[in-house]
Order: C-alpha cells, then structure tokens, then sequence
C-alpha cells in the first residue's frame, strides 16, 4: 500500500520516478565529480564515504535525502549535471533544504530554464519507509506517493 | 514572481521587476527565490571584499562561464575587488609528465579565459587565488560582525566562528550574484538565533589532537549543524594567537568538508563563545564526546582508494586549505631536522607545500632557501591539490596527504603529521595510514 508524505515545493512539480535513498548527506562534489569531469550523460556516484550511492547511477532518478552536504562548489556541479542533461529527476529533502543545494536547483531553473523538482520538510518519516528502487510520485502541491 | 516572506525596498523591487536590465532582474529573482527557501525577511547590505569559490577554468562547467559572460556583458560587477580559489596547476612548482599535462588542458582548458573573465569582473590581484584569503598576507580579512556573501566552505567557517564576521554558506554562483547587487538575503549565520548552537562537543582526549582528525570527527558528527566545543582552550589556551588559529583554520575546514559545518564555537576561545559562553547553546542542544578512542575509531573508519596499499607514494600533498607563512615555516623546518636526524639530503618522495601566492612570492624572493628546498625535494606551489587531484590520470596515483578536506573529495591517502614524515624519509607507507 501506497504512504503519502506532504513537504514543501521549493521548484514544484509533477513527476514519476524510481527513488534512489541516501540516508546520510549527500556530498553534492563528491558524488558528482567524476560525472562532471567526464562529461558523462550517467552520472555515478563517486562519493565513497557514501554506502548507500556510492557507485550507484543517479541520473533520472528520484534522490531521496536529509540534505546536501561537503563543498561551496556543489551548486555549480548541480547547474553543471544538468547542463549535461545527467541530472536527478527530483530532489526530495526529509529535512530543510541546505544553502547549497537551494543554490544549485535555483540557478539551474533561472539561468539555464532546466528544473530539477524539489521537495523539502518531508520529515524523518519519509526517508525511514522510502528505499531504493521503490515507485514514488511527486505532486505540485508537495505530496509525495511512496510504493 | 510570487514573494512570501521576503519584503523587498522599493529599490530591490524595482531591480526584480527588471527597470534595471533583464540580467540584474535574474540575479536579484536568484536570490530572492534563495532567501525564500529559508524563510529570509529581508536582504542586507554586504560590505569589503568578497570570496569566490570558483577558480578554475574546467571546460565541463559552461553554464557558469556562460552566466558570468551574461553578466559582463551586462556591464555589472561587484563594487569591491574580490578574492577567489587557488588555481589548480603550476608547472613549475608541480611538474607533471606530458601526458598528464594534456589531460589538464583538456580538463582545465578555459584557464585563461576564466581568469580573464575573473580580471573583468574585478578581482583583487593576481595574486587574489587562495581558499585562505583571510591570512595577513593576502589581506582578505573582515571585521567581526561584517556581513559578507562568501564562499569556500574553509573560508566561511574561519570568517564565521575565528573572526566573527557573518556568511552563509553560499555556493558557487550565488556568491558572485550576491556581490554583484551588494546583497545578502538574511538567514542563517546572518542572523544571532542562527548561530546558536545545537551540539555541546566534550572534548576529553589526553592530548591536543590533531587538528584534521578532529574537525573530521565532528563534522561527521554534527554535519551542517553548530557546535560549541568544551575542552580545546585547555590546549590552545584563551587568546587567539597565530599558532591557536591556524590550528582552528586546519580544524575548521576538516568540520567543513566532512560534515557541512559553517561556525562553530570555542568555548573561551572564538569570539562569540568569549562573550556568550555557554548561552551560545540552544536549550535542546546534544551531547557527543569525544576521546582518544572514538578518534582512533574515526580514523579507522576512512575508506583508502590507492589500488596497492603498500605503494611508494608519488607524492605528498601538505597545505589544504593553504598553509599560514609560518606553518610553512614550520614545516621546512621540520623536513629538514627529520632528515638530518637520519643522515639524509633529501626526501625519497615530493613534498608539495601550498600556500597563498602572497607568501609563496616572499619564499621564492630568497634564492637560497629555494635552492634548499629543491635539495630537499620539497617545492612550495599555490595550488589546489583538490584540483591537481581532478587529472584522472593524476587520481590514480598513490598520494599522501595530512588534509581531511583532500582525503575527502580525492583518492589522496591520509595520513597523520609523523607518518607524513616518516613517508618522506623512507618512501614506504607505515602501518595503518588512511
């Protein structure tokens, strides 16, 4: 049976995806680095102090978080993956969107007109039942569908 | 646009509303959509030079230099001269082979336009590259309680919890739009309830430890939250000397690039924490302690990337974030007594020692300590060993370093400072090197 959670739209919405779970913080540099150097349309996670992306393909997917963590530069990788067209479909945050990540979506939205919707304040809740590989729908009003 | 919370002036609506150009309207709906998502009532006034993440010309990030040329071309640029990044290679200093070297083009090939890019839009000097611009030597140094739109997740937690001055941590782009219309939105480390903290960290080690160790342990710990550490001024003392704040600027960027720690607070050291003590803390803050063993687990928790554990390094990288004038100093000084002690002339690896290029120029005046250096197998360079790390061809290599923030974002291998040493003297990795 299908859990519905309620967050925030930070760039709303509607969408149907596979999520991929990170349940520590998501380094945006780290995971995106080699995918940015390489230019690659898949963007794998080369961040290896994360078990639970690291190697994983994280383009088109559905990235369910607490938040973004590690360097400055991670607004710039998020504008860069989705230049390249290897960006997540959405981003939905368990916790309040972090400075970074907030700077990555918005630049992408208003200098390159590419959105990656995003969700926040979905609660510990959400990232407890989501899990990886699971069907979630993403709705304007902020609800997310899991399973 | 729909607006929520923020209220604008007259004059930052107009800017929005584009009466001032389509470009500025961008750059203000960016930051106002960035303020929006944290709840910011109002925009503030930045003030002084302002610090930029980005110093590098990598060919795969065309959005950015697309948007500075919009801006450029827009005639806009920020009202004070600015600091950025290291630059990420040296030929001279860090010498690659030619294969590696192509690479680099091809990685970092928009170099020269960026910088000139970076020379349009007003940077400080050629000499404005390093991730540590608040040394003396570069002179990038704000005042307690400036307000400030910086970037370089290093930078902003010395700016914050050493000096006292108030930044966000902004990302790469926003950073240079704020400086660009003068304005911040306020939230966060802007405000006094943002820089409360939420984690009491109980320091109870037996010695003072090392400075990366433990900004790694807590920012694993604490991630983006602010913590108010107990137990380091029994170390450090109660004054911020040189020796206190380079070890706060190594600790700090470790907190920074393992977790997301922005300011932090120490207890009758930093500034916020000498008038406030212990109010700094909010009223559900968490406890973590640490001592000798959670440290000893910590370290043994880094995953090593070299392919072969018992490699000959290919290199060390010392001086991330940018080495102090006197941290240089110190460590020459001890390279050379460590290879006096055992009869030796020079290193059996290349040791890299980066630091600003305001101090680098001063070591590079002096002939003879040059010369001595290159004896020694040392060089002194300015640039990011992040960036040197990002060749490919460059990330297979075994390289050692003593930098958290390096191990991090690289498959460089960390080390503590004695092992660091004893590599150099033996050119064979001790046991239990991370």
């Amino acid at each position: 049976m299908a859990a519905t959670f309620t967050g925030r739209p930070i760039l709303a919405g509607n969408c149907q995806g596979e999520a991929l779970v990170s349940h520590g913080g998501l380094n945006t540099l780290a995971s995106y680095q080699k995918a940015v150097i390489l230019h690659s349309k898949k963007a794998v996670c080369s961040d290896q102090n994360n078990p639970d992306l690291y190697k994983q393909n994280m383009t088109d997917k559905i990235i369910c978080l607490p938040q973004t963590i590690g360097s400055t530069t991670g607004g710039l990788v998020m504008m860069t993956i989705c230049s390249q067209g290897s960006q997540p479909k959405a981003l939905l945050f368990s916790d309040h969107i972090d400075s970074l990540a907030a700077a990555g979506v918005i630049l992408s939205d208003i200098w390159l007109e590419k959105r990656i919707i995003v969700i926040d304040q979905l609660g510990d809740e959400f990232l407890e039942a989501v899990k990886t590989g699971q069907k979630v729908s993403i709705f304007e009003d902020g609800k997310v569908t899991v399973g | 646009m729909t607006i929520n919370t923020l209220k604008l002036t007259p004059e930052e609506q107009s800017i929005l509303d584009g009466e001032k150009g389509e470009v500025l309207a961008k750059a203000m709906k960016s930051i106002v959509l960035y303020g929006e998502a944290f709840g910011a009532k109002k925009l503030v006034e930045i003030v002084g030079n302002q610090h930029f993440v980005t110093s590098f010309g990598a060919n795969t990030i065309k959005p950015y230099f697309e948007m500075m040329d919009e801006l450029l071309a827009a005639g806009l640029k920020p009202k004070e001269p600015f600091t950025v990044d290291p630059r990420p290679m040296e030929y001279d200093a860090v010498n690659v082979d030619p294969l590696q070297k192509l690479v680099n083009k091809l990685v970092f090939g928009k170099q020269a336009d960026y910088e000139k890019q970076l020379k349009e839009l007003g940077i400080k000097s050629d000499r404005g590259y390093t991730c540590a611009c608040y040394l003396d030597e570069v002179g990038n140094t704000p005042k307690k309680g400036a307000m400030l739109a910086w970037s370089e997740s290093s930078a902003v937690v010395f700016a914050n919890s050493v000096l006292g001055a108030r930044t966000n941590r902004n990302s790469a782009g926003i950073d240079v739009l704020c400086a660009i219309l003068g304005k911040a939105p306020c939230f966060g480390f802007l405000t006094d309830e943002g820089r409360k903290a939420d984690w009491k960290i109980e320091l109870k080690t037996s010695k003072l430890p090392n400075a990366q160790l433990l900004g790694s342990a807590i920012g694993l710990k604490v991630m983006e939250e602010v913590p108010y550490i107990t137990g380091l001024d029994q170390y450090l003392g109660k004054e911020l000397t040189d020796e206190a704040q380079f070890y706060l600027k190594d600790m700090g960027a470790a907190t920074a690039s393992n977790g997301a720690v922005g300011l932090y607070h120490v207890e009758n050291l930093t500034p916020e924490a000498k008038e406030s003590g212990d109010k700094l803390l909010k009223k559900d803050f968490q406890t973590y302690v640490i001592d000798d063993a959670e440290l000893q687990r910590v370290f043994d928790s880094y995953p090593v990337l070299w392919k072969d554990l018992n490699a000959v390094p290919k290199r060390i990288f010392i001086g991330c974030p940018h080495l102090s004038r006197e941290q240089l100093h110190q460590w020459i000084e001890r390279i050379s007594l460590a290879l006096s002690e055992r009869g030796l002339a020079r290193c059996k690896v290349q040791v890299v020692l980066s630091t600003a290029p305001d101090i680098a120029v001063l070591f590079r005046e002096d002939r003879v300590r040059v010369d001595h250096l290159k004896a020694m197998n040392v060089t002194v360079t300015s640039i990011c060993p992040l960036m040197y790390m990002n060749n490919p061809l460059c990330s297979k290599e075994p390289i050692a370093t003593n930098s958290n923030k390096l191990r991090t974002y690289s498959t460089a291998r960390f080390f503590m400072d004695d092992d660091i040493i004893e590599i150099m003297c033996t050119g064979s990795v001790p046991q239990g090197g991370k």
